[in-house]
């Protein structure tokens, strides 16, 4: 075990400083900053995208820094693995931990290190009775002998925090832990995370609820654009002024979008409900209308959207296009219908990636392709090549395999294969994501387009100023709620962050 | 790579259909190295073991051939969306018994076949059920009902088996066309051999079937309907070995419960073989066909130059086995000229 750190003026625990990553031509992280104290629970925040996983990453070991500097202790390190990072005494504790379920509690914590007796046997005696302490220190009950199977994430996280504690971790790392947890374990989570601050480590609290910053944490970082913004000390900060540094910036000249007519509602949403994942889901998506769907990841917004297009159940509520109310999990009748979904997901649920660009642009107009039930690779070949020129993608030949194309034109792909069905309603989830600042241009470009032509296009976005830049109404979703509908006149950063975060509206006083 | 050409300032961009030119799309390809080394062994084994060349191999080799050619063509596209049909080598049987049962009855024994065909699309549908509605694994699925269908075909008949059929029926399944020495069960093989390529190759249900193979959940997505085609799959599978079913049985004028046992090997060793990725989303009936003779001329050959059946077997198992090893290692080397050559050969030296 390791002792006592120096006294006095010790350098921070760990520092990062102007820490840049890039992946291709895509920055995740242009300047990331980031000082912890032991005895100190620090707070991280930002938008979706803002680099805070990027920076989480590259302490764990998981990313190489591209450039900036990186000191543990005062002493300048760079982990090529995790397991490098986690003998240099960090530990990370991700929002689902991944235990092996059919062992239990103890062995799960002492995997790959269990305690030997001197004939070379796992010492189950001396395994337990360390367990034990653990939990104890922690102030938690959990039965050290049960399988791991069954577990609630709240004490599935705590197992991971006793394996770090076990470990002696200096610096632990919570990635949105209380995302799944009810108010009590968030409690109990909070009481372990002040003992481990009195035991004098450094703790790194992520989290998109201002509440929870505000009662636990003892300084925030915020960062914006992949870039340090500000630290300052929790008690002189206010959620105003914290979601003003999240999202303060010009964001209207990015995007072209063009003023189109509004006409009748094309697409009605009604009450639409799935228990524990959205409820009472009520919207309209009107013709010429680009309607944003902003929220943070997790809020239920993609569900909603495969919900209304049929590859996701739901309970009750009704999903109307035209006037026609849609049969539920029958996507084939919604896209019949004339509604598309770009998928979130492109890599896996957009494209067939091993299959060509023509046969994936053709995919679901074969029907239509066909000339009395047969199909021809000419005949998908003129389809296809109608919407690869249209949207300009980059490639050769129409029989690339689609998984060898990069990002943006994978999305082209997708939305070609999409406007080939000549859709009235255009559902799109994460337009721009993971693609390069000029192919982000052209789709925004696209979509304004489209509505010009009276297309309705209902846009989820977890960038805050495409929902801004693009959206004529934006729809906020909170944890499975619509919990604000603005106008594009009076929609500001502030105000839709405001709906996606806070929780203050419904239980006023939360944090004090 | 294509290079960052300014997108916007270039006029129209023209696509080509293919990046290789049509030869190369035709001749190099897995399946057609099936066709070429089948070509090889037949033409080897006629010039070189006694008797090949004979018509009357030929007449016995599509004889023995016929059932595991038309068990093929529905796994092939059973085993291109991915899934598996172990139990139908079990069909045959249960469709034999059956023919055998009503025969002793005293049914006609047009209405013989109707049962024996409806019951085969019945024993089908409950894998499909079993497989898209219940959601269990395939190959589980069937490996049960193997064992399941195979039971009710020796309880229903027992040890004995039935061998008084018409005699028109029983000459129709020998009969040859014309004066020739290729037997007219042949025509029943080449109408549903077309009937299966147009609907694998040529219609939307066929893209839909690649697609489901590739990627269930993007076929999903793009309105395929997995579970129907997986469905409407193994309701073909069990109707065509039941049709395989009555064949063997009139082919050799007795029905009995363990007729065709294990045939179900030596169909899917066919199809993978013919080029079938037994990850679903690869293969061509072209490919197929050449397997399943390939395995059929090979054996044959061997036989006839007094080889042991263990030794044709293990022939036929190194075959096999070359396939799929030479499959995998086709789709590494694609991988790798694929990768950008500069990170490929960086890494090499770095490591070196």
């Amino acid at each position: 075990m390791q002792t006592d750190t120096p006294q006095t003026p010790a350098p921070p625990m760990l520092e990062l400083s102007r820490v840049v990553k890039s992946f291709g031509p895509v920055v995740a992280l242009r300047s990331g900053s980031l000082q912890l104290d032991s005895g100190s629970i620090h707070a991280l925040v930002g938008e979706n995208g803002a680099g805070k996983s990027t920076l989480v990453k590259i302490v764990a070991g998981l990313y190489r820094r591209d450039a900036g500097e990186f000191r543990l202790r005062g002493e300048d390190v760079d982990f090529t693995s995790t397991a490098q990072s986690k003998a240099a005494g960090i530990a990370v504790i991700y929002q689902e931990p991944t235990l092996f379920p059919d062992l239990t509690v103890t062995e799960n914590i002492f995997m790959g290190r269990q305690p030997v007796n001197r004939f070379g046997r796992i010492d189950r005696k001396a395994m337990r009775r360390e367990a034990e302490e653990l939990f104890q220190r922690l102030g938690v009950r959990i039965d050290p002998e049960r399988p791991a199977e069954g577990l609630s994430i709240a004490d599935q996280q705590v197992i991971e925090i006793a394996k770090a504690v076990s470990l002696d971790a200096r610096v632990l790392i919570m990635d949105e832990p209380t995302a799944a947890l009810s108010g009590v374990e968030v409690d109990r989570l909070f009481a372990v995370a002040r003992s481990l601050r009195d035991e004098g480590r450094a703790l790194l609290f992520i989290s998109h609820r201002f509440d929870e910053i505000f009662a636990l944490c003892d300084t925030v970082t915020v960062m914006r654009d992949g870039a340090y913004v500000a630290t300052t000390p929790i008690a002189e900060t206010t959620v105003d002024e914290m979601v003003r540094q999240m999202v303060g910036r010009d964001v209207t000249e990015l995007f072209p979008k063009t003023e189109a007519e509004i006409g009748e509602p094309l697409l009605e949403v009604e009450g639409l409900t799935r228990t524990g994942v959205f409820h009472d889901i009520t919207f309209s998506v009107r013709s010429g209308e680009i309607v944003g769907l902003a929220g943070l990841v997790g809020a239920g917004r993609s569900e909603v959207a495969r919900a209304v297009f049929g590859v996701d159940p739901y309970e009750s509520g009704s999903v109307r296009l035209g006037g026609r109310t849609l049969p539920r999990n029958r996507p084939d009748r919604a896209i019949s219908a004339g509604i598309a979904l770009v998928p979130e997901d492109r890599r896996k649920e957009g494209l067939v990636l091993e299959s060509s660009v023509a046969r994936n642009l053709s995919l679901v107009i074969r029907n239509q392709l066909a000339k009395a039930g047969i199909i021809t690779n000419g005949a998908e070949n003129r389809a296809a090549r109608v919407w690869a020129s249209r949207l300009e993608v980059k490639t050769n030949a129409l029989s690339t395999v689609a998984g060898t194309l990069s990002g943006g034109n994978q999305q082209k792909v997708v939305l070609g294969k999409w406007l080939a069905t000549e859709p009235t309603v255009l559902i799109i989830d994460e337009p721009t994501r993971g693609i390069d600042v000029g192919t982000k241009a052209e789709v925004h470009r696209l979509l304004s387009e489209l509505a010009g032509k009276g297309m309705g296009i209902l846009m989820i976005s977890s960038e805050l100023p495409e929902v801004l830049g693009m959206a004529d109404r934006v729809l906020v979703m909170r944890e499975g709620r619509i919990t604000a509908e603005i106008d594009r006149s009076d929609a500001t950063s502030e105000n839709v962050m405001f709906a996606a975060t806070h929780a203050a509206a419904q239980t006023p006083g939360a944090h004090s | 790579m294509t290079t960052a050409t300014a997108s916007t300032a270039t006029p129209v961009r023209t696509y080509r259909d293919y990046d290789r030119p049509l030869w190369q799309r035709l001749l190099l390809t897995r399946e057609m190295a099936i066709v070429g080394l089948l070509v090889i062994v037949a033409v080897v084994a006629s010039v070189s073991v006694r008797g090949f060349g004979q018509p009357i191999t030929l007449t016995y080799l599509i004889l023995d051939v016929t059932p595991i050619l038309l068990i093929a063509l529905p796994m092939t596209l059973i085993m291109i969306t991915g899934e598996i049909d172990l139990s139908v080598a079990s069909v045959v049987g249960l469709s034999s018994v059956l023919i055998g049962v009503l025969t002793q009855a005293g049914a006609p024994f047009e209405l013989a076949i109707v049962v024996a065909l409806v019951a085969g699309a019945i024993a089908g549908a409950v894998n499909g059920f079993l497989v898209t509605v219940v959601g269990l694994p395939s190959l589980a699925v069937t490996i049960g009902t193997l064992a399941l269908y195979r039971g009710l075909a020796v309880g229903l008949l027992g040890t004995t088996a039935v061998t008084d059929f018409p005699e028109f029926w029983t000459d129709l399944a020998k009969m040859k066309l014309g004066g020739s020495n290729v037997p007219a069960v042949l025509l029943l093989f080449l109408v549903l051999l077309v009937v299966f390529v147009v609907l694998l190759h040529f219609t939307p249900f066929g893209r839909g079937i690649y697609a489901i193979g590739l990627s269930k959940t993007a076929a999903r997505f793009s309105g395929v309907h997995v579970e129907r085609t997986k469905l409407v799959l193994f309701v073909l599978s069990g109707t065509i070995a039941a049709l395989a079913g009555v064949y063997y049985t009139l082919r050799f004028g007795s029905a009995r419960g363990d007729n065709a046992t294990g045939l179900e090997l030596q169909v899917i060793a066919a199809v993978v073989l013919g080029g079938v990725s037994v990850f679903g989303g690869r293969g061509a009936i072209h490919g197929v066909i050449a397997g399943v003779l390939l395995i059929g001329i090979l054996a044959s050959a061997l036989r006839l130059a007094n080889v042991t059946s263990d030794v044709i077997n293990i022939i036929t198992g190194v075959l096999l086995v070359a396939s799929v090893v030479s499959n995998s290692f086709l789709a590494w080397l694609r991988t790798k000229r694929r990768a950008p050559g500069g990170t490929a050969r960086a890494k090499a030296s770095a490591a070196g």
